[in-house]
């Protein structure tokens, strides 16, 4: 009881007269700030583009594609194909109807408005049941393309990021001039960075016959995933494979999310490092700033504890300051920041918002605490240690 | 019917610096009684700040044994030594050391944090203190607000608001004009007779020595008894 | 030069500030050499490009895939010297994540095309004499000549349906070029046109090699023009503004690296004026008395920066030592991950220049007062 109280009197002290050493202290914030700023930017990154990418993908959407196509791009099905999904066990039905939505998926180069230079925006033939088998797509401009027509619906992230999708507009691509009637949007999906049209009219402008790449299916509940997998596994006349969608884009978002903290945490870590040195820099000299103070209270009769404490809790004070500081600007300079970068998965671009999420946060202040427990520490043992005789001297 | 307060049996205190010892206690013994006051005097380096050092318990020596109030400081761990400190012996510096942050009320409150003493408690005791040396008036001062004299006093309030038995004094006027000095000296006069306290001082002032009962030269680490003037 | 003593003793005269000092200032650039070589990994290789080589894709998008008949008529058209061709093969070894590149090439015409790609003369020839042969960098997987490779395409089937293709090892290359990447596989053409199940007649694209003396702006036009309102129209750049709109679709890197070194360096030039400025606070009577003995206001100013720029120099150039240590010990450890990393000589240029830069910027304001000091306050203050 006595040493919480000494604790407090000689913290609350030190607390007291931090602003007389704000210059070197503020050495100290800045540090921890950056750290925290780049790490929650840099991370805000991997937080945003997966969010994009995951809520697209339901647990009652299957999608099937060739067997061992890594993506939509690299699939290829043919109508007997579609024909086997669209009657297979496990797939709900509206009435007699299947709820299906045969698609193909390919890239098409348009100028991308922040850079001016071609990027790959992926174009989508969709079937009459896209809209049924993906929840949460609407229209929220124009109208709905028509079918056999040389129209386009543009998603409302990719309107944004791409040049010339404005409804009403015409853009060309090849021999191909299309028509833009339509902004649809997805709850900030990945289906947004897309532009779609009548599969059949993308069929006949790219030669592809009958054949898609993939089929998006309605289950009739999460668990019918498994009934369509067996199902079409054991049918010897189809290989293909099927996995729920939320699955599909959890792995389309892997490798460029896993990239970014593969980047992001090393590079976190040795920025934090140097704000430990930073920290460390500054306490050594808060604790030879307060030398005098030090040696007069352990020479009334305090002990080394509180001496010991009050120097961690500057310092983890002075660390989370900067945390707070660091996360703060990112949030405000970071959270919803669009762009678009090329998702090597799927081989086109995604459009996503970076996300500032409060783990991120969270975890930015963590590491501002670890920094200001390490910096604080070997400064608070000497401050601890200090010879009380021979600091009277130097005064 | 004399009682010895503090008494120091052969003690040495070398300082090692780099490969060179430096003796600046050799095999010292000396008595204090309860209720002396003592004026240590001696040309600068002759080990009287070391002494005093010793005798708060902010320094251990190299050999010997320091005795205060019938407790072995030598024997003490650092942590019972800083406890021992807050309610056995009393500070007061050259430079005052005051805490710039804090009122003067604030500073002389400062060693009764460490007892479990209630606030109200201790703010009554050391507006006593302050009372006693007579800067009731100036409680709330912060001490860049004080004259050297009335910082002084601070500090001394602060010495003695936990009522110990032995103050010790590093040259506690020698920043300080005749006049100021002597109403300082005068003060811990008057803690000796009124209040008891025993007293070591430390001065090169001779005139500041007078108001001691006795006084002791030290030179190179010895003591000499001469008949204060 | 002759004050170098005082100023490295200085230095050091706070062995802890000094140290901890350097040892941010070393952290900082070696971030910086590691983020600028994994920034030059997204350049795509604009650096190594050639002028005199253009590339030609599908004007919709380089998944297009361009007939073979185009072959014939690109190396018909005036000021083109040679043509070759690639496509994507989009295949791993054994496990997905074992993802890298394999192209289907001709042999021979490809090793000429890109004549900074080194191989023996007779690995050359047994690879092109053995159809399933191919070639990869060194450090691929561990593979040795005569290694049978099964490699499962994600794109292409065999017409039995078969997703899986044996290759045999029968060579392998390397490039004169340090900066240029070499994870990846070469085999032939003939064996994937004859194996796969679909796409028959096609190929991903074109490389060709502009003839001397032709303007390569150019021959570009000619080609695009020669296929222009054909279901297949072409896009014909050169191999740098290729790789340069590549590299820009994955978005600003560049921009994003600057954003997190400014970031690091605006807190490091904080924690090395900091520093200066507590060790020029701290001797001012030092200061003032070289002075009295007829130091000029200009010597101090050139001791206080010296010694910042010194600081700032040892952790900086210390960094930049572990951080050409780490990038060379990725680059031949995760290769295949991230293909191209590479510390640039621009980029080491930038580091030194920074140095120089950051120590001048940190020292400049205490050097500045202490040029200015007044002897007799200083010393009056001591
Ligand atoms: N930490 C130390 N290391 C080495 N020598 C020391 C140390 N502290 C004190 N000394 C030496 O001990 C001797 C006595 O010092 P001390 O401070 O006790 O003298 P003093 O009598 O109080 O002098 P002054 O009148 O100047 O205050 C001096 O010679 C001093 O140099
Ligand atoms: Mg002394």
């Amino acid at each position: 009881m006595k040493v919480i109280n000494q604790i407090a009197a000689v913290t609350a002290l030190n607390v007291r007269n931090l602003p007389q050493r704000l210059g070197g202290s503020l050495v100290a914030i800045v540090g921890v700030a950056a750290v925290v700023l780049v790490f929650a930017a840099v991370l805000s990154m991997a937080a945003g583009f997966e969010r994009t990418m995951v809520s697209a993908g339901s647990e009652d959407t299957a999608i099937v594609m060739r067997a061992g196509a890594t993506a939509e791009l690299n699939s290829g099905l043919g109508n007997d194909d579609v024909q086997i999904v669209r009657n297979a066990p496990g797939v709900l039905r509206d009435g007699d109807e299947p709820v299906v939505s045969p698609e193909l998926y390919v890239v098409v180069d348009i100028v991308k408005k922040s850079t001016g230079d071609d990027a790959n925006v992926p174009l989508r033939g969709v079937g009459s049941g896209a809209f049924d088998v993906r929840s949460g797509v609407e229209i929220v401009a124009g109208r709905m393309f028509e079918e056999g027509r040389n129209e386009l619906i543009v998603g409302r992230a990719a309107q944004q990021e791409f040049a010339g999708l404005d409804v009403g507009g015409e853009i060309r691509f090849g021999q191909t001039t299309w028509n833009v009637v339509g902004v649809f949007a997805a709850n900030g999906s990945v289906s947004e960075s897309e532009l779609w049209t009548d599969v059949r009219v993308l069929q006949t402008m790219y030669r592809r016959g009958n054949s898609v790449q993939s089929v998006r299916v309605r289950l009739e509940s999460p668990g019918a995933l498994e009934t369509l997998g067996t199902a079409l596994a054991e049918d010897p006349r189809i290989e293909v494979d099927v996995r729920s969608e939320r699955d599909y884009y959890a792995s389309q978002a892997a490798p460029l999310s896993q990239f970014i903290r593969i980047v992001g945490y090393p590079l976190t870590v040795l920025m934090a490092i140097g704000a430990v040195f930073g920290a460390l820099n500054s306490m050594y000299a808060s604790v030879s700033v307060r030398g005098k103070e030090i040696a007069t209270l352990r020479a009334l009769g305090f002990g080394p504890l509180p001496v010991l404490v009050s120097t961690i809790v500057e310092s983890t004070l002075l660390a989370l300051v900067g945390g707070l500081a660091g996360g703060a600007l990112a949030y405000v300079a970071f959270n919803g920041f669009r762009v678009s970068t090329l998702n090597g998965a799927s081989f086109s671009q995604v459009v996503f918002d970076f996300a500032v999420t409060p783990e991120l946060l969270s975890q930015g202040l963590v590491a501002a605490l670890i920094i200001g427990l390490v910096g604080g520490f070997f400064p608070a043992l000497r401050a601890a240690r200090l010879p009380v005789a021979q600091a009277l001297r130097e005064l | 019917m004399t009682e010895i307060l503090a008494k120091l049996e052969h003690v040495s205190r070398v300082y090692q610096k780099g490969r060179e010892k430096v003796d600046v206690l050799h095999e010292l013994d000396l008595e204090i009684e309860k209720g002396d006051f003592l004026a240590l005097m001696g040309p600068s380096g002759s080990g009287k700040t070391t002494l005093l050092n010793l005798l708060g318990g902010l320094d251990r020596p190299t050999g010997g044994t320091v005795t205060v109030g019938g407790q072995e400081l030598s024997a003490m761990s650092n942590s019972q030594l800083s406890g021992w400190r807050s309610t056995h012996v009393g500070f007061i510096f050259q430079f005052y050391n005051l805490l710039p942050v804090l009122t003067a009320q604030k500073n002389v409150e400062l060693p009764l944090l460490l007892t479990n003493m209630s606030g109200k408690e201790r703010s009554r005791r050391a507006g006593i203190a302050l009372e006693i040396v007579g800067l009731a008036d100036r409680a709330n001062h912060k001490p860049r607000e004080l004259s050297g004299g009335q910082e002084q006093r601070v500090a001394i309030a602060r010495a003695i608001v936990s009522d110990p038995e032995l103050l010790l004094c590093d040259e506690p006027t020698g920043d300080l004009d005749r006049q100021t000095a002597d109403e300082i000296l005068k003060l811990l006069q008057t803690l000796n007779r009124e209040h008891g306290k025993t007293i070591i001082m430390v001065t090169h002032d001779a005139q500041a020595a007078e108001y001691a009962q006795r006084t002791l030269h030290m030179d190179k680490g010895k003591l000499e008894a001469r008949a204060a003037a | 030069m002759k004050y170098l003593g005082l100023v490295w003793r200085n230095a050091w005269r706070k062995k802890a500030r000094t140290s901890l000092t350097m040892l941010s200032v070393m952290v900082a650039f070696l971030l910086f050499a590691l983020l600028n070589a994994i920034a030059f990994a997204f350049r795509s290789g604009q650096d190594v490009a050639d002028a005199e080589r253009l590339v030609v894709i599908h004007k919709i998008s380089l998944i297009n895939p361009l007939p073979i008949s185009y072959e014939a008529r690109i190396a018909a058209t005036p000021g083109v010297a040679e043509v070759t061709h690639a496509s994507w093969f989009g295949g791993y070894y054994q496990e997905p994540r074992n993802q890298f590149a394999q192209f289907p090439v001709d042999a021979r015409a490809y090793f000429e095309m890109y004549p900074e790609l080194d191989i023996e003369p007779g690995q050359l020839e047994s690879w092109a004499d053995n159809r399933i042969g191919a070639v990869v960098g060194p450090e691929q997987f561990g593979w040795t000549i005569g290694d049978r490779i099964p490699i499962l395409s994600t794109i292409w089937p065999q017409t039995d349906g078969e997703r899986t293709w044996e290759f045999e090892l029968a060579g392998i290359f390397s490039t004169s070029d340090q900066r240029g990447s070499t994870a990846y596989m070469l085999f032939n053409y003939d064996y994937f046109e004859e194996a796969r199940a679909f796409g028959k007649g096609t190929v991903g694209w074109y490389i060709l090699r502009v003839a001397p003396g032709a303007n390569p702006v150019e021959v570009a036009q000619a080609i695009d023009e020669q296929f222009a309102n054909s279901p297949n129209e072409t896009e014909t750049s050169t191999e740098a503004a290729f790789a340069a709109s590549f590299a820009k679709q994955f978005g600003n890197i560049a921009l994003i690296v600057q954003l997190i070194l400014g970031a690091v360096f605006f807190t490091l030039l904080l924690v090395a004026g900091n520093t200066m400025s507590q060790s020029v606070r701290e001797r001012i009577p030092e200061l003032a008395v070289l002075k009295t003995v007829g130091f000029s206001d200009g010597s101090v100013l050139g001791i206080v920066l010296s010694e910042s720029i010194l600081i700032i120099a040892l952790g900086g150039l210390l960094g930049l030592g572990l951080g050409w240590l780490a990038v060379q010990g990725a680059a031949s450890s995760m290769g295949a991950m991230l293909p191209g990393i590479y510390l640039s000589g621009p980029a080491i240029l930038t580091a030194i220049a920074i140095i120089i830069g950051a120590g001048i910027l940190a020292g400049i304001f205490p050097a500045l007062k202490a040029m200015r000091l007044s002897i007799v306050d200083a010393l009056a203050r001591g």
